[in-house]
């Protein structure tokens, strides 16, 4: 069991789940482009990351380039993070889904003002990692630094050359790019 | 390092300053350059649409700018920060967010002589109505509260008396009028005070005084709080409500507890322009560094000058928290413990003419109008500043024939002591 402590997790908590997985399952992805689960879906799709959006009125449609489909269940290919744009209530029957997965991801993440505990307990005690009310955008663009070129606090001080990834304005947060794992 | 909390003189050097991405330059490199290529069309879209980040032009963000502003978040402990070209326009860009016309918004009297300007003239212009307030008389304050009311604003420490506002106090009356309360902690600073601990929901500066501290470049500076629920008031449209600029997006939803920062940059800077230079966020960047060890060496000062003239047979009274005796020591001890600032008034038994006298005599204390030097400063606010208001109002405004501010600097104390006393002799 995991004693996780979801008031505050660790930089290295959450760096080591990104850095560690490759696809991520946005469950209620929108085509809408000002839609935050919109942000968070071209975001980790610019970082390298299979993106794929979960929105059943949206299936067989692409989302910011990328085929949607209509469940977790539906998806051809193993998913990593489950990354769950729904409210804290409806988290819980996400999460069932997702550990009806095969082979099971190694994350489940809900998005900022998501938490629902008793979910994250049934993930936890299947060994996946649990991250909520957090958003992975914010995260990654805070660990990488990007975050304080909108002046936003990263909550991080350090000595180390920022990786610049290719392109002028994108950086990266360590580790193998994840289109190389 | 994780979620440790480093402390304050490491934040004022390394918050938001890596090295360099491009070169490894240690020290924050100046990015003087008005605007920034793309990688692609998409890329540039995306920049656009706020759904990347990244640089376009300098008016919105540049690199050197942004380092300050990571800086001035860490240190007020707020989510996020923008700088602006002074403080006048930061207090611009707070109120071209929050207030619509027909708005009010309660500030206390005592306040920076600027602001008092600013806000009776130009922002009434703007339909944007101030309810002066004495921040003393807490019950009046509360009487002061309308439905209209959409902002509280007080200065912490404020400037010329070096008088503390009761943060708390304010913060409470804010909270129950469900308005934001701003501070302005120029002449705090986060080294002495950090009002986001005591309620504060934002922070302005003038970076000009005490956060760059060598009297060298003008700056402003608004930090968010991340604590006003701006969905839930409903009362706040350019965060709650879909922005047509944008496609329809709403900023609360799309950037949570920093989305008043996002709101002051991408509608404020963007539409109102007053942009900071890069080179001097470079300039104030390098002030701050040093912010922890001027402050309390201005402090220091400022009390030892402070007794002094204090004892003096020519000086009729001293204004200064930091004294033992003051009106405002209890709130000093409460809210800036470490020191009182560097800026009070004191009265001369001479009146106007010894208050002329004393500014002319004076040959290392610099007669100017400004505060947060690493130099002394002086000045006789009535033939000065206040020259054009008649002795009665001299006198409200705390700048009767008698007063003379001095902002106290940072040179060895013997020496400034050495100067008032010359000058003092020839009165
Ligand atoms: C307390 C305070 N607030 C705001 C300002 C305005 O700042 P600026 O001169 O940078 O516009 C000043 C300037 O004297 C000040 O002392």
């Amino acid at each position: 069991m995991s004693s996780t402590n979801h008031d505050s997790y660790s930089d290295e908590y959450i760096r080591g789940i990104l850095n560690d997985v490759k696809t991520i399952a946005i469950v209620g992805a929108s085509a809408n482009t000002v839609r935050p689960s919109f942000f968070v879906t071209k975001y980790m799709l610019s970082k390298g990351y299979d993106v794929i959006p979960v929105n059943p009125g949206h299936a067989g449609r692409e989302i910011a380039g990328v085929l949607t489909y209509a469940s977790l269940a539906d998806i051809d290919r193993p998913v990593d993070i489950v990354d769950i744009f729904r409210n804290s209530q409806a988290a819980y029957g996400v999460v069932e889904e997702a550990l009806q997965l095969d082979p099971l991801p190694k994350a489940i993440w809900m998005q900022l003002e998501v938490r629902n505990d008793e979910a994250a307990r049934l993930a936890e005690a299947k060994g996946i990692k649990v991250v909520m009310n957090r958003c992975p955008k914010i995260e990654y663009a805070r660990l990488c630094g990007e975050i304080g070129w909108a002046g936003v606090s990263s909550r991080r001080i350090s000595a180390k050359k920022p990786k610049l990834q290719q392109g002028f304005q994108r950086f990266d947060i360590g580790g193998k790019p994840p289109g190389a794992r | 390092m994780s979620e440790n909390k480093p402390g304050f003189s490491t934040l004022s050097i390394h918050a938001g300053a890596q090295p360099d991405p491009a070169t490894g330059a240690r020290a924050t490199p100046i990015y003087q350059t008005t605007s920034f290529v793309f990688d692609d069309v998409d890329q540039a879209a995306s920049l656009f649409g706020l759904q990347a980040f990244g640089n376009i032009y300098t008016r919105i963000t540049n690199p050197t700018t942004a380092v300050l502003e990571e800086r001035v978040a860490a240190l007020e402990g707020g989510t996020a920060a923008l700088a602006t070209a002074s403080g006048h326009a930061a207090q611009l860009g707070v109120f071209h967010t929050l207030l619509q016309p027909g708005d009010e918004f309660i500030a206390s009297k005592k306040l920076y002589g600027g602001s008092i300007n600013q806000f009776n003239h130009s922002f009434k212009s703007f339909g944007w109505n101030v309810i002066w307030v004495d921040a003393d008389d807490i019950d009046s304050v509360k009487k002061a509260v309308t439905e209209k009311t959409k902002a509280v604003f007080i200065e912490s420490l404020a400037n010329p008396g070096g008088v503390v506002t009761d943060i708390e106090a304010m913060a409470g009356i804010a909270k129950d009028a469900g308005a934001p309360l701003i501070v302005d902690n120029t002449m705090a600073t986060p080294y002495l005070c950090r009002p986001i601990e005591h309620g504060a929901d934002i922070v302005v500066h003038s970076l000009t005084k005490f956060m760059g501290g060598h009297g060298n470049s003008m700056g402003g500076a608004i930090v968010d709080a991340g604590s006003f629920n701006w969905t839930e008031s409903k009362r706040y449209p350019m965060l709650s409500e879909p922005r047509p600029e944008y496609d329809g997006m709403v900023l609360h939803e799309t950037f949570g507890n920093f989305a008043f920062a996002i709101a002051c940059r991408v509608l404020g800077l963007r539409d109102l322009g007053a942009a900071i230079s890069p080179f001097n966020s470079f300039m104030l960047l390098t002030g701050i560094e040093t912010l922890p060890l001027r402050m309390q060496k201005h402090c220091d000062n400022a009390l030892e000058v402070a007794k002094y003239l204090s004892g003096h047979d020519k000086i009729a009274w001293v204004r200064y928290a930091g004294l033992e005796g003051d009106a405002c020591h209890a709130l000093q001890q409460k809210y800036m413990p470490k020191g009182a600032g560097a800026v009070f008034t004191f009265g001369l038994k001479g009146g106007y003419e010894a208050g002329v006298k004393l500014v002319s005599e004076v040959e290392l204390f610099s007669h100017l109008a400004n505060i947060g030097d690493t130099r002394s400063l002086i000045i006789h606010p009535a033939s000065t500043t206040h020259r054009q208001l008649s002795d009665q109002q001299k006198t409200a405004a705390g700048a009767g024939p008698d007063v003379v501010r001095v902002s106290v600097g940072i040179e060895d104390v013997a020496d400034i002591i050495g100067d008032l006393e010359q000058a003092l002799a020839k009165i």
